[in-house]
């Protein structure tokens, strides 16, 4: 029974920079790294030291906690080095990557002939159980934990997000092989949800086996937990696991093909990229090549995944694990008088969701937005802001208020066992206090993870 | 100049202040460190300026009538044209409003600054609006030095001692007006405040009472007027819409009370859930006290509640302070109706305060938790209950 969902809140952050339909040729990156602070709260133990040779799909490390999960290369090399952080944390894992990549070769399987362990062991062993993602805490999905049902978006609607239907084209098969492994996990349904606005490709419609749910509305309606919230909320001791469209490629391709194959279509996004357009990647590719030559300015942020939940790296820096983008955006690093570009400007060149900005005059404009926080933290004032762009039915001010005084209860009954900091980016932007929110909700999590789970 | 001021500089101590003045010039070179790396352009020092632009037609409204009515007081007649003379009652305005305007910035402003380097945080811009909105609820003619006292008061046991802007309980604006009023009865109530220069009139028997006033007199023995035709002829409906009438500097005129609405209904910056709730509010509880009557004050039109007195500026700029407010969307309309019912509940009931609108919407203040308590607990239950038909 698929369900339709029209969302009334949220809000469409409209940048410069989209990328276009285009897409370049997979390079072999020079490295690759795996940062395992990718995956949040795991202790890694290292199965490789520096120096040794891996393929891909090679084990580097495992979970400290859950042995059988482990994470694998994505390509074949040298590990080149283990940089580590204070107290030792590891922090990245480098490896030189071979020209031609070296796969650790296993045999394809017919998912449908495997009992859910099989599925389960064979995910985990190749380093594909990293990709599946639970809710509550958002963090990697616990084997052991019985989810009532999976979620899979099948478009990403933050700022610059890829087209997902434009990049999974022609993946039909490989996304099907993906959907068939997930569908052995849980007793419960599959949920794919659509863009209840577009229409969608046939890698999306045509798949079998699983709920097809449409969602209308503005940002966050792509994300999983909106998605989640509005079809199948999950309350206090349930579990729901969500895997990201692309990864549910990336899994479906080892169940046909016996190999661990990480290549993903990246979008190279944001105002100051030059020709913004598609790239094939694998995941943890080095993006310093990719992006010489290619940026306008100097004094630029490179952002692994999206300006509103991506993580700052280097402009030789490596992608993300999970991320399916790449966006550049100008550094706001510079004082702004306050009647020209500052707090009293007129403020043409400022995206707001607030009326104090002429942003609603300016319809249908792309704005090219800095770093800058746009003014100094202070305790929470305005009210009614957050609520304008949190499309569920939990108070995100409570909640968050919750969070900050660590009030266990208080986020219990509040509902934080359905919403990760993602669900908040919106919020955190909004915010007229220039709260760290999304900071804050990872905290509470984290103290909820200690004392509940 | 920067290094003096920056840690292990010769003026560290007076970072907070230095601080203060760099980011109003300039906004500061912060980049997001965490989580979203762009953010809104709106921030806190651009919200309260606009609260204090839609505050500027009340504030010039209130200088020329503060003007117009020194000068009938001192002359000791009222049949003064209200729209002669202009530019001298804008300075006789000026003389009088100035420089409560200076006392409540210069000695609020003051200690936030204390307090910022105490606590080595810059200025919170929460007081740049309190401090305009003491003077336009202040009778024109108190005393500077008690102005100087409620304002100190309010800042610190109003605000600070809580922990600053956004921490307050209280109104602060509307603390240091009760501060006055129960401090000082005799100079904040009765006939001889509400016009400047009344104490010094040279004609015998000129009084300088409101609406409020005389109408809280038919409550008494001794009414003012016989009937309530002859206060209604005396304070037209039309008057108290324009506000060329004696009050608070700045509550007279509905008319720059709603160009001060509008402007903040329009930014968003003021709820509308709470000004319209407010203003429903006070007409029921008009309504129902019509309903009972027996006496003119009990049969005043419902709708004259809403022009005089402070009602409509209380509505406007107090009771929609989002700090003190309730903050949930039906928190907000819950607060707003029972604080419009309160203000004329108080007015028209207790003789004692012939204006309600400053202690209802303290009381609402306090209360305000209590209604989100309860929509907290609604939201929360809803949700409880799908985990049962699951």
């Amino acid at each position: 029974m698929s369900k339709t969902v029209k969302l009334r809140k949220g809000l469409n952050i409209r940048l410069l920079g989209e990328a276009n339909k285009t897409r370049s040729e997979l390079v072999v990156p020079k490295t690759i790294s795996i940062k395992p602070t990718d995956f949040h709260g795991m202790i890694p133990k290292m199965v490789v030291k520096e120096g040794d040779q891996v393929k891909a799909g090679g084990s580097i490390f495992y979970d400290k906690y859950n042995e059988a999960v482990k994470c694998a290369s994505p390509v074949s090399g040298k590990v080149q080095a283990i940089v580590r952080g204070e107290k030792r944390k590891i922090m990245e894992i480098i490896v030189e990557a071979d020209a031609e990549i070296q796969y650790e070769q296993g045999t394809p399987v017919e998912v449908s002939s495997l009992s859910s362990e099989e599925v389960k062991a064979k995910m985990m062993a190749a380093g594909l159980w990293l990709y599946v993602r639970q809710r509550p805490i958002d963090i990697v999905a616990n084997p052991t934990n019985e989810p009532k049902a999976i979620f899979v978006s099948a478009f990403d609607s933050s700022p610059l997000a890829p087209d997902f239907d434009y990049v999974l084209h022609g993946n039909d098969a490989e996304f099907q092989a993906g959907l068939n492994a997930l569908s052995k996990l849980t007793t419960g349904k599959v949920h794919l949800t659509l863009n209840g606005k577009a229409a969608a490709d046939a890698t999306f419609t045509q798949a079998k086996g699983v709920q097809i749910n449409k969602i209308i509305g503005k940002h966050p309606a792509g994300n999983v937990g909106t998605q989640i919230h509005h079809i199948d909320p999950i309350n206090k001791g349930e579990y729901v696991w969500t895997v990201n469209a692309q990864d549910v490629v990336i899994i479906g391709r080892y169940f046909l093909t016996g190999k661990y194959d990480a290549r993903r279509t990246v979008a190279l996004t944001g105002s100051e990229v030059k020709d913004p357009h598609y790239v094939e990647l694998i995941s943890g590719s080095n993006v310093g090549n990719l992006l010489a030559g290619q940026v306008t300015t100097d004094n630029v942020r490179v952002i692994s995944g999206n300006v509103l939940t991506g993580d700052k790296i280097a402009a030789d820096g490596h992608l993300g694990f999970y991320h399916n983008q790449i966006t550049v955006i100008p550094e706001g690093d510079q004082l702004k008088f306050v009647l020209t570009k500052g707090w009293m400007g007129p403020g043409f060149d400022k995206f707001s969701n607030s009326r104090l900005f002429p942003t609603f005059l300016l319809a249908g404009k792309k704005f090219r937005l800095d770093t800058n926080t746009n003014g100094e933290e202070r305790a929470f004032v305005v009210t009614g802001e957050l609520e304008r762009v949190f499309p569920f039915d939990i108070l995100p001010m409570q909640l968050v208020k919750a969070a900050i005084t660590d009030d266990i209860d208080g986020m219990e009954a509040l509902g934080i066992y359905e919403v990760a900091p993602e669900d908040f980016a919106l919020c955190e932007y909004v915010c007229t206090s220039k709260i760290d929110i999304q900071d804050k909700i990872r905290k509470g999590l984290d103290l909820i993870q200690q004392e509940c789970m | 100049m920067e290094p003096k001021f920056a840690k292990g500089g010769k003026l560290e101590k007076w970072n907070p202040v230095f601080e203060s003045f760099t980011t109003l010039a300039f906004t500061p070179a912060h980049v997001t460190k965490r989580g979203a790396h762009i953010r809104d352009g709106v921030d806190l020092k651009r919200t309260m300026m606009t609260v204090i632009i839609a505050m500027l037609p009340c504030l010039l409204f209130g200088i020329y009538n503060t003007g117009h009515w020194e000068m009938v007081a001192s002359a000791g007649d009222r049949s003064i044209d209200f729209w002669s003379n202009g530019g001298e009652k804008i300075i006789l305005g000026l003389w009088v409003v100035l420089p409560l305007i200076v006392v409540s910035y210069g000695v609020g402003l003051t200690i936030e600054f204390i307090f910022g380097i105490l606590r080595g945080h810059s200025l919170h811009e929460g007081f740049l609006v309190s401090g305009m909105l003491i003077p336009l609820v202040m009778p024109a003619d108190v005393p500077l030095w008690m102005v100087g006292v409620a304002t100190a008061f309010a800042v610190i046991i109003g605000k600070e001692i809580f922990g600053g802007t956004g921490m307050n309980i209280l109104n602060v604006a509307l603390t240091a007006r009760a501060f006055l009023f129960f401090a000082y009865p005799t100079s904040m109530s009765g006939d001889k405040v509400w016009m400047a220069g009344t104490e010094s009139t040279s004609v015998d028997g000129f009084t300088g009472s409101t609406a409020l006033g005389d109408l809280a007199s038919f409550m008494g023995d001794k009414p003012v007027f016989d009937s309530l035709d002859s206060f209604t002829n005396n304070y037209s409906f039309w008057d108290s819409i324009v506000g060329n009438i004696p009050g608070s500097i700045g509550e007279t005129s509905v008319i720059a009370i709603m160009l001060g609405a509008a402007i903040l209904l329009f930014t968003g910056v003021g709820s509308l859930r709470i000004m319209a709730s407010f203003f429903a509010g006070g007409y029921l509880m008009g309504i129902l006290l019509n309903a009972v009557g027996g006496n003119p004050y009990l049969d005043l039109p419902a709708e004259y509640h809403l022009v005089i007195g402070g009602f409509a500026f209380g509505a406007v700029f107090m009771a929609t302070d989002p700090v003190t407010a309730a903050q949930t969307a039906t928190g907000k309309i819950i607060y707003g109706l029972l604080g419009g019912c309160m203000a004329i509940l108080i007015r028209v009931l207790n003789p004692a305060y012939p204006e309600g609108v400053m202690l209802a919407i303290l009381f609402m203040n306090v209360m305000a938790p209590i209604i989100d308590h309860y929509v907290v607990q609604a939201n929360i239950k809803r949700r409880m209950k799908r985990l049962k038909t699951a």
